[in-house]
């Protein structure tokens, strides 16, 4: 039995308050929207407007879900071979990793749009080839390189984070025991490095669903997603309730599919 | 590991030695001959700002810094906040959490601020100034008696079009449903002005409380769905200048600071008319230093500062101490200032009311949705 | 062959990750005031730059609340780790966690709005005017970075092997010093990547800070996104470009040196 000491027993205290200071009570505040109309009196009529968007929320959770699994199949070879490398290399490949991100988003978004517009340093290039001008500004193609390139940071150190702490001795007693690469790969490194896979496919997946600024520049404005929508009811049109409804439905049906992915992962780990 | 955390500090401490090191240079910060009446009864005290982006001569490029200009002058300091949109800093102003003691934003929204006594009366005694400002721009429709709000600065929306791209020159909105140029236009990415080009094409009031009316503009946008190549606010700037793009709608003039690096742009206000907008200061009702906001907007009509904030911004002036001003960079510039005789037909936003307001909101939802 | 194909890979993901900032280093050199035609090479923005004080309180403010919201989020976050990790009540356990995860899962302007509206309710109880401020920023910032926090160190506690803690008991430990020997050292790397992101979280939200910020506080990303309607200037670029170089030098900096120092430390 491991004894907790009183100093363990008091360390979440601050944090219990502060969650319910300042993300229950917020929350509380989103369902009272959710259910009231603009004069404060209860009402469904946000809830039934729902219906109106099914398309928009199936649309963002395709391309979010697209954009999660294509990070994590990048994300898993680089932590790895990341984690391979020397003590020194390891600490500058994360930095490295994190650095992009630490430019101004609008920035960033702005050089993507330099590189991937009709006249954009990528068909420049492909001219010198003459290759036709690909269209890749304005496609979903395009929203979802966006999210990838926004969160993968996001991918990698959580993996790399577990990655780098698996036993280097379990490693060689799998070779002693017969191991080859794949089996190595499937029997010991996977089921050690999935929670850090899990943390990462929920901190990819969940902003991508909201994301509003990266289909809008990317997308060229003609994809809506649901982070959109909710920005502009919140924004343009002052109308918190709808607002809010939208952002609870997502909020449900996010954790809903973590759950999923927690239990099909096979974690009994509620979300991380 | 602590390595990291070392970098950040000396990141922090390189960044402040950095600024220590901006506040040695020479810059225009101050303005020779104020024409108005300021005192330093209020040194001391700080005012706060609510202002578009890029909406203020800062002092780049040799131009006057404006509130450096004016903390000089009064003694008052000057904390300066920018908002994106009119309606992102509705949002902020109606929590009431915040005060501003001046805001400038346009006409429909002043309407609207108005009608829900969120602003204050300005006291123009104290604003000496005022007469500089040119008569077509008093008393406009949302403050008939000029009694709340001073002109900043005026625009017109214009299609700007690539020389090279289009096959004769447009003088109409129709060119933006022109499918020879299918996946060469761009449109605003906001409901309102993106409906008042398809509105100004039909001939139907922009300001029109008949819901048919807005069905009638919407099914128009429907059709434009697939040539259209993007909605854009400022990637407009990008997109024109890199050659990307036929046909945008965008302010006048932004147009003339697209086409300083792109010369096959041009300029046109198609001639079923088009939309005018006045940003204009105002004073919030829970503004706390009101003398000083007075002070700031009599500050703002002065010669040299309306001239500095004119060239900068690059829309017209309602100031005529600019507009008569030889000196002036853009002096009777035919698509700032048209004559008389070129004038397009224009028309201003007005404040809708809530229901018209939500009906078009979620019409714009079906175009959007249409063209996925 | 298998390690070289690695490194390739290695090389092709940061290419990409790096490609948009060097367009922005490209176009912070610019002449012209455009940020897609290439006019003329000048270092004009960067002298803008400097002068700018608009700019430079807009950085130092960010880098402020940077710091200071990643710092704290760290302590309350690492804590509530530690205290979720030795938590038995299963269900209490799955609470925990789940509302950990609202901020994450809620979409920016839906926390920057129901925060905003919390704030202004405590101000009104409170009788304040001007509820919102620097404080109230500060507290949205620690709020969407402590999931961050408690993502990237919650992992490697589960990692740690829980026999390790109970054997130093065993052996005359106090829990205090078995927890300070055993498991602090484990967790430490995901100490450090909760401040990493948290601090990049921080440095570049613009939403949840626009709508807690007070009337006097302005942040960089605050400043650059109210641009989207006269669009951003090259001078943006150049500053961007400035914090990048600075801290891609520091770093390569104190690696190297820490590289030498290891070097060393083994020849003796």
């Amino acid at each position: 039995m491991k004894k907790r000491s009183f100093a363990q027993r008091i360390a979440g205290a601050p944090y219990i308050l502060w969650a319910a200071l300042f993300i229950v009570i917020p929350m509380a505040i989103v369902v009272y929207y959710a259910f009231t109309d603009a004069n404060g009196q209860f009402s469904f009529d946000n809830i039934k407007q729902l219906a109106d968007y099914k398309e928009t929320f199936l649309i963002s959770f395709e391309y979010s879900f697209i954009a999660t699994v294509i990070t994590l199949i990048i994300s898993y070879p680089f932590a790895y071979l990341m984690s391979k490398k020397s003590a020194a290399s390891q600490r500058i490949m994360m930095m490295l990793v994190m650095l992009p991100m630490w430019m101004n988003l609008l920035i960033r978004t702005y050089s993507w749009m330099n590189i991937l517009e009709r006249n954009g340093i990528i068909n420049n290039f492909l001219e010198q080839f003459g290759i036709e001008p690909l269209k890749m500004i304005g496609t979903p193609g395009a929203v979802i390189f966006g999210m990838i390139y926004n969160y993968i940071p996001y991918m990698i150190i959580p993996i790399y984070n577990v990655m780098s702490k698996i036993d280097k001795s379990l490693l060689e007693s799998a070779e002693d025991l017969g191991s080859n690469g794949l089996s190595k790969l499937r029997r010991v490194i996977l089921p050690l490095s999935m929670p850090g896979v899990i943390s990462g496919f929920t901190m990819v997946f969940v902003p991508s669903v909201s994301t509003f600024y990266i289909s809008q520049k990317l997308g060229g404005g003609k994809v809506m997603l649901i982070g959109d929508a909710i920005e502009r009811q919140m924004q343009t049109s002052y109308n918190y309730n709808l607002g809010a409804s939208l952002s609870l439905v997502l909020m449900i049906v996010i954790l809903i599919s973590m759950i999923v992915v927690n239990r099909f992962a096979g974690d009994d780990d509620l979300l991380i | 590991m602590r390595k990291i955390i070392s970098v950040l500090l000396i990141v922090v401490l390189t960044v402040s030695a950095v600024t220590l090191a901006g506040c040695g240079s020479s810059r225009v910060s101050e303005i020779t001959s104020p024409t108005g009446t300021y005192t330093r009864d209020l040194e001391g005290t700080t005012i706060n700002v609510f202002n578009w982006g890029e909406y203020i001569s800062d002092g780049s490029e040799g131009s006057l810094d404006v509130n450096a200009a004016f903390e000089a002058l009064t003694g008052i300091k000057v904390n300066y906040m920018n908002f994106e949109s009119n309606e992102a800093m509705y949002s902020k102003l109606k929590s009431g959490a915040v005060s501003y003691d001046i805001i400038i934003p346009s006409d429909y929204m002043i309407a609207r601020l108005l009608e829900e006594n969120m602003l204050q009366p300005l006291d123009f005694s104290k604003i000496d100034n005022f007469h500089y400002i040119a008569d077509e721009y008093k008393n406009l429709y949302y403050d008939p008696d000029n009694a709340y709000t001073v002109p900043y600065s005026v625009g017109m929306v214009g299609l700007i079009y690539n020389t090279t791209m289009v096959e004769e020159a447009p003088t109409s909105w129709s060119a933006m449903w022109d499918s020879r140029y299918a996946d060469d236009i761009l449109t605003f990415n906001n409901p309102r002005d993106t409906f008042a080009i398809a509105q100004f094409l039909l001939g139907i009031d922009i300001n029109s409380t008949d819901t048919a009316d807005w069905d009638r503009a919407a099914e128009k946008l429907k059709e434009q769905n697939p040539l259209l190549q993007a909605r854009v606010m400022d990637e407009v700037f990008n997109k024109m200048e890199g050659g990307n793009a036929a046909l945008a709608p965008y302010y006048a003039g932004d147009y003339l600071t697209m086409a300083d690096n792109n010369p096959d742009l041009a300029f046109v206000y198609p001639e079923e008319g088009t939309n005018i907008f006045v940003d204009a200061a105002c004073v919030p009702a829970n503004a706390q230093n009101y003398d000083a906001a007075m002070m700031y907007i009599n500050f703002l009509l002065e010669p040299e500062v309306a001239l500095a904030n004119a060239e900068y911004i690059c829309y017209a002036s309602p100031n005529t101490a600019v507009v008569e001003n030889p000196d002036y960079s853009l002096y009777q510039n035919e698509i700032l200032y048209p004559a008389e005789e070129d004038k397009p037909k224009t028309q201003y936003f007005h404040n809708m009311e809530e229901s018209i307001r939500t009906y078009y909101e979620k019409l714009w939802e079906e175009i959007l949705l249409a063209d996925e | 062959m298998k390690k070289a194909l690695g490194n390739v890979f290695i090389w092709i993901i940061y290419l990409i990750l790096y490609a948009p900032l060097l367009v922005m280093v490209f176009f912070s050199f610019n002449e012209g005031r455009s940020t897609s035609v290439f006019t003329g090479f000048s270092l004009k923005w960067y002298e803008e730059l400097f002068a700018s004080r608009d700019t430079m309180t807009a950085l130092q403010n960010t880098l402020v609340l940077a710091v200071s919201s990643a710092v704290i989020a760290t302590i309350l976050g690492t804590a509530a780790a530690m205290y979720m990790y030795y938590l038995r009540n299963r269900a209490w356990k799955a609470t925990m966690k789940t509302v950990t995860n609202i901020p994450m899962m809620n979409p920016e302007i839906v926390t920057g709005v129901s925060m905003m509206l919390l704030f202004v309710f405590i101000g009104r109880l409170l009788g304040a005017d001007n509820s919102l401020s620097f404080g109230t920023l500060l507290i949205a910032h620690v709020t969407f970075n402590l999931p961050y926090v408690i993502l990237n160190v919650l992992p490697k506690l589960n990692q740690t092997d829980p026999h390790l803690a109970e054997a130093a008991q065993d052996l005359g430990s106090t829990p205090m010093q078995a927890f300070v020997k055993v498991v602090m050292p484990a967790v430490i790397p995901g100490v450090i990547s909760g401040f990493l992101m948290s601090f990049t979280m921080s440095l570049d939200d613009f939403v949840i800070s626009y709508y807690t910020t007070g009337s006097d506080f302005q942040t960089l990303p605050l400043k650059i996104f109210a641009m989207t309607k006269k669009t951003v200037k090259p001078d943006m670029y150049a500053l961007s470009s400035l914090i990048f170089i600075t801290v891609l030098v520091l770093l390569l900096i104190i690696n190297i040196s820490q590289i030498r120092q290891e070097k060393k430390n083994a020849s003796k």
